[in-house]
Formats: C-alpha cells, sequence, structure tokens
C-alpha cells in the first residue's frame, strides 16, 4: 500500500491476477466458464454453475447496472475523504454476477439503484482497480 | 423429529461482568463465565468432558477472540474427551451445534460452550491498530471489498438494506420501531450497556453511518462473556433445571459464501438457515413464543424475523408498524434483553443466553409475562447464519 494514502490494495493471487492488472489495457477481465460461457466473480478456480475446472479470465464491455449502493458517512481510510458512495454493480452480461466496487463521478445523493454505469481504472502501484461512473444518459 | 434424536440438551448458562472499557481479559471473562454456567446447571469441572467455542485462534481485530478453548482448558485443569473451535461455520452457533452432535453421539457428556470478547477494553487500549496503520493488504473474504472503500459491516449490509428498502418499501421509521423497542427491554435488564429511553426522534436524528443505516443501527463493542452447558439427555436429569431440548437446528447455506454475489439480495443466508431448521421439525413459526434475533446491525433482525416465517417476505416492514407484534407484552416478543444494539455486543451468544434465562423465567424485570415453551434463536448476518429452535422440558 501507499503508506501515505491509507488505500489498502488487494492482495494480487494466482486467481485474481487478471482481474486486477486487466486495467493496465484499458481491459475489465472476469473470469467465465469456457463450457457452459457463464461469467464468474470473485474467481475461484471452477464454474460454480456446471461445476466445469475449464475457467479463463474474459473481457467484458465494463458496462453494469447499480444493484445497490451505500452513501459511507464515516471516515475510514485517508484515501476515501466521507461522504463516498460503494456500490454492488450488476454486469450487462450476466446480471446475477456482480462487482462491490467504488462510485466516481457522481454527487452521493444522485445515486439511483437501477443507474447505468461504466469502468474507469485508478492504478496504484501494481493493480488498477475498477472504479465505475455513471454512463452519460 | 428433533435435532440429533432429541440426545441434546441445554442445563445451564452463564455470563461473566459486561461493560464497556472495564479492563479484564478476554480469558478472565471467559472464565467467570464458565463458572457461573457450570454452577448453574448443578455440574463441576468434573463433570466437564468437551468444551467448544466460537471462534477459536483465528486472526481477527483486537478483543474479538477473547479465549480459545485450550485457554478455559488449561486453567481450570480439565480433563476432556472432546473439543473444537472454528470460524468457518454456521454463524457464531455453529461449533454450538458441532457441540450438541458431539454429545448426541456419545463423543462427550457435558460440554462448555462459550464466546468471550473485549472488544472495548482492547480497543481503548489502543491494541486496535487503525486501517490506516495496517502495512497489509486485503485478503481473503475482504479482497474485492476493501479496496474500494467499502471497509466495515455497515457498508456492506447497509447495501442489503438500501436493496431490500428498494424492493419493498421498508422505512427507516420502520426500522427505528424495532430499535426502539429493544431499547425499552434493555431499560428492565441491569446487564445492558445502553438502559437510556430512546425515541424515534432520537433515532432518526443519530449521525448516518452508511447509508441506511445511522449510529443506533450499530451495536457497540463491549467485554464480556457468555458460556452454555450442553449435555447429553439421560444425563441432565436431577440437575438444577428443566432442561432445555435442541428441537431443531439451521446451519444451511445454499449459495456461494459471499457478500454481494447471493442471487437474491433482499435475502441472506438466514432464510437457507431457517427453511433447513424448520425442515428439521414438526414444530410451525405458529408455536414459537419468542424469538432472540441477531442485531449486529438493524436491519439484520429484520431479516430474521421474516427468514423465520414470521411475516412473509417483503412485509416486515408491516409487521413493524405494529408493535404488539413485537414488544415485551406482545405476540411474539423479540430481544426481550434489548438485542446487541443496546445489551451489548456479546456476538451471537448472548442470544442464545436470553432465550435460556426467559424459558428458565429467570429474566427479573423483563421476563416476558406469558407461558413460554418454544423459542426461536437467530444469529448471524450475510453469508453467516445459524439458528436454533429451542423447547422447554422433555
Ligand atoms: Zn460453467
Amino acid at each position: 500500500m501507499s503508506a501515505d494514502s491509507g488505500r489498502v490494495l488487494p492482495e494480487v493471487t494466482a486467481e485474481s491476477q487478471a482481474f486486477w492488472t486487466g486495467g493496465f489495457d484499458g481491459e475489465l477481465r472476469i473470469t467465465r466458464c469456457q463450457d457452459c460461457r457463464g461469467w464468474i466473480h470473485p474467481p475461484v478456480g471452477a464454474c460454480w454453475r456446471c461445476r466445469s475446472r475449464d475457467v479463463e479470465p474474459e473481457v467484458a464491455s465494463g458496462r453494469a447496472t447499480v444493484a445497490s449502493f451505500t452513501v459511507n458517512h464515516h471516515q475510514w481510510l485517508p484515501a476515501f475523504p466521507a461522504p463516498y458512495v460503494i456500490a454492488v454493480v450488476e454486469l450487462d452480461e450476466q446480471p446475477d454476477v456482480r462487482l462491490t466496487t467504488y462510485l466516481t463521478g457522481v454527487e452521493v445523493d444522485e445515486v439511483t439503484v437501477g443507474m447505468s454505469v461504466e469502468v474507469v481504472f485508478e492504478e496504484h502501484d501494481d493493480v488498477a482497480l475498477p472504479f465505475f461512473r455513471p454512463v452519460a444518459a | 423429529m428433533t435435532f440429533a434424536d432429541g440426545k441434546a440438551v441445554i442445563t445451564g448458562v452463564g455470563q461473566s461482568q459486561i461493560g464497556r472499557r472495564i479492563g479484564r481479559s478476554g480469558i478472565d471473562l471467559a472464565l467467570e463465565a464458565a463458572e457461573r454456567a457450570v454452577h448453574h446447571a448443578g455440574l463441576t469441572f468434573d463433570d466437564i468432558d468437551g468444551v467448544a467455542s466460537y471462534p477459536g485462534p483465528v486472526a481477527a481485530e483486537a478483543g474479538f477472540v477473547g479465549a480459545t478453548t485450550h485457554d478455559v482448558r488449561d486453567a481450570f485443569g480439565m480433563k476432556t474427551r472432546w473439543h473444537v473451535s472454528g470460524v468457518e461455520t454456521s454463524g457464531q452457533l455453529g461449533t454450538l451445534m458441532d457441540a450438541a452432535a458431539a454429545v448426541a453421539t456419545g463423543r462427550a457428556t457435558h460440554v462448555l460452550c462459550f464466546r468471550s470478547v473485549w472488544e472495548a477494553t482492547a480497543q481503548a487500549s489502543g491494541r486496535a491498530a487503525a486501517l490506516t496503520e495496517k502495512a497489509t493488504r486485503a485478503s481473503g473474504h475482504t479482497e474485492f471489498r476493501v479496496p474500494f472503500g467499502a471497509v466495515s459491516p455497515a457498508n456492506w449490509i447497509g447495501m442489503y438494506a438500501q436493496r431490500y428498502m428498494h424492493e419493498f418499501g421498508l422505512t427507516r421509521e420502520q426500522i427505528g420501531k424495532l430499535v426502539v423497542n429493544a431499547r425499552r427491554n434493555a431499560g428492565l435488564n441491569p446487564n445492558a450497556i445502553y438502559t437510556a429511553a430512546m425515541t424515534l426522534d432520537d433515532y432518526l436524528s443519530a449521525r448516518m453511518i452508511s447509508t441506511p443505516l445511522g449510529l443506533y443501527d450499530c451495536d457497540v463493542p463491549c467485554d464480556g462473556a457468555t458460556a452454555i452447558i450442553v449435555s447429553r439427555r439421560e444425563e441432565a436429569a436431577g440437575l438444577a433445571h428443566d432442561p432445555i431440548a435442541i428441537e431443531s437446528v439451521g446451519a444451511a447455506l445454499y449459495e456461494r459464501h459471499s457478500w454481494d454475489q447471493r442471487g437474491d439480495l433482499t435475502t441472506m443466508a438466514a432464510h437457507d438457515a431457517a427453511a433447513s431448521m424448520w425442515d428439521g421439525t414438526d414444530l410451525t413459526p405458529a408455536d414459537v413464543d419468542f424469538a432472540t434475533l441477531y442485531d449486529g446491525f438493524s436491519y439484520l433482525c429484520t431479516q430474521w424475523i421474516e427468514a423465520l416465517g414470521f411475516t412473509e417476505h417483503g412485509r416486515v416492514g408491516e409487521f413493524l408498524d405494529n408493535e404488539e407484534n413485537y414488544a415485551l407484552d406482545g405476540k411474539l416478543p423479540i430481544n426481550p434483553h434489548g438485542g446487541q444494539l443496546s445489551a451489548g455486543r456479546l456476538h451471537g451468544y448472548g442470544f442464545l443466553h436470553e432465550a435460556c434465562t426467559q424459558l428458565w423465567r429467570e429474566a427479573g424485570d423483563r421476563q416476558i409475562k406469558k407461558d413460554l415453551s418454544v423459542a426461536a434463536i437467530g444469529v448471524g448476518g450475510g453469508p453467516e447464519a445459524g439458528s436454533m429452535l429451542l423447547r422447554l422440558g422433555a
């Protein structure tokens, strides 16, 4: 982590490496089952739908919909000045596959369930965090 | 049809001193609770041949693990035939279910089960390194949340609550009525942390933590330990109390162990556990006399009300509108001790302790007036859930 930012970065594992580094190439890489074609997140080395072990990261569109959100008012980390918005977003490719993420480029009181968002990456050290921002109407 | 053929019963309970920053260690508190529970059951430590605890020696924030099974065994020089702890279990009640199963299968006769916390003292003494000082990375179950600022269960549970409120129109006023009712009950509980009267306005005007959860939707760290004695039924005759049967338990998790991938974000693992619990008994929600339901966050209590079938899915707001449904003198009293929000974060075990205390009619001023024979307990939130149905007597 960057000691001065108070940011807690993810530990990159064999399973999650593609997800955390795809952003350096501008790609949202989500694990996908090569047998049933279902998307999977977080990645766990197999497909929970069909139990295939043949899973690989693929590039998702980066478009998603806000399934829920919270406006955090408590100051936990210097890197995230309160208030800020955390959201669970559903991938356009498959709505039951969700990411927990940080919403950027939006006023905290303008977020709604159902809002269309798109990925935007923020690079820190060896990871590119997939944040999301509203899609211009 | 009962859990483990009805061979496991509860014979005693005990709690330590409970408070904020009382300056005692987690082991000290665990030993005090253990002594009281063993004595309460009418047993001695020579009778105890099993020990179970949640969560055991796991990495966690300071004060979260007050004592391990071995701490208590060693302190009292106990000779045991069976012991267990574990964090990968069905909410905080999971190891207690394992203890009951061990008793039923002959691996132990009387098991001391306990949970000890000293979070308030640990935090006051500066042992809880601020998140900002941690040089580690988010790993394990936090890897995909903490890097986005979703650092607190208030954030994760706030998002569940927001989606439910969006779908079904549940309001903060309705949740607040449940919180205020619990505080009213806590006023009758001499061991509760917060006993001062709270109004709905107090609730609504408290500072926001993570929408829609405000300050009074979040429990507070405390110091305290709870112990429960689980015994084999044929060894319970002649002890201090009419045994409490473990009628059924719920430990199910039907979906991924995840805070954000559950198919229906308006339900939680509580629904899986509760459904499984009802599958294991001929009793129904209508047979339940009162319930003690986890409210580490207020919203979790509303989830348990629905999950256990006390109202239809999506209608807990209407249930909460009418306080006669859940008040101390109501149809189905909920959290007569004040819940964790007011009585302190004893982390799950407090709900089981209160259920037994009420069934044995030892609850003092907060004793539910009507006849009691069946209690439902629901503990946990998100992907962690365990439930129990208790029945007084044989
Ligand atoms: Zn598959």
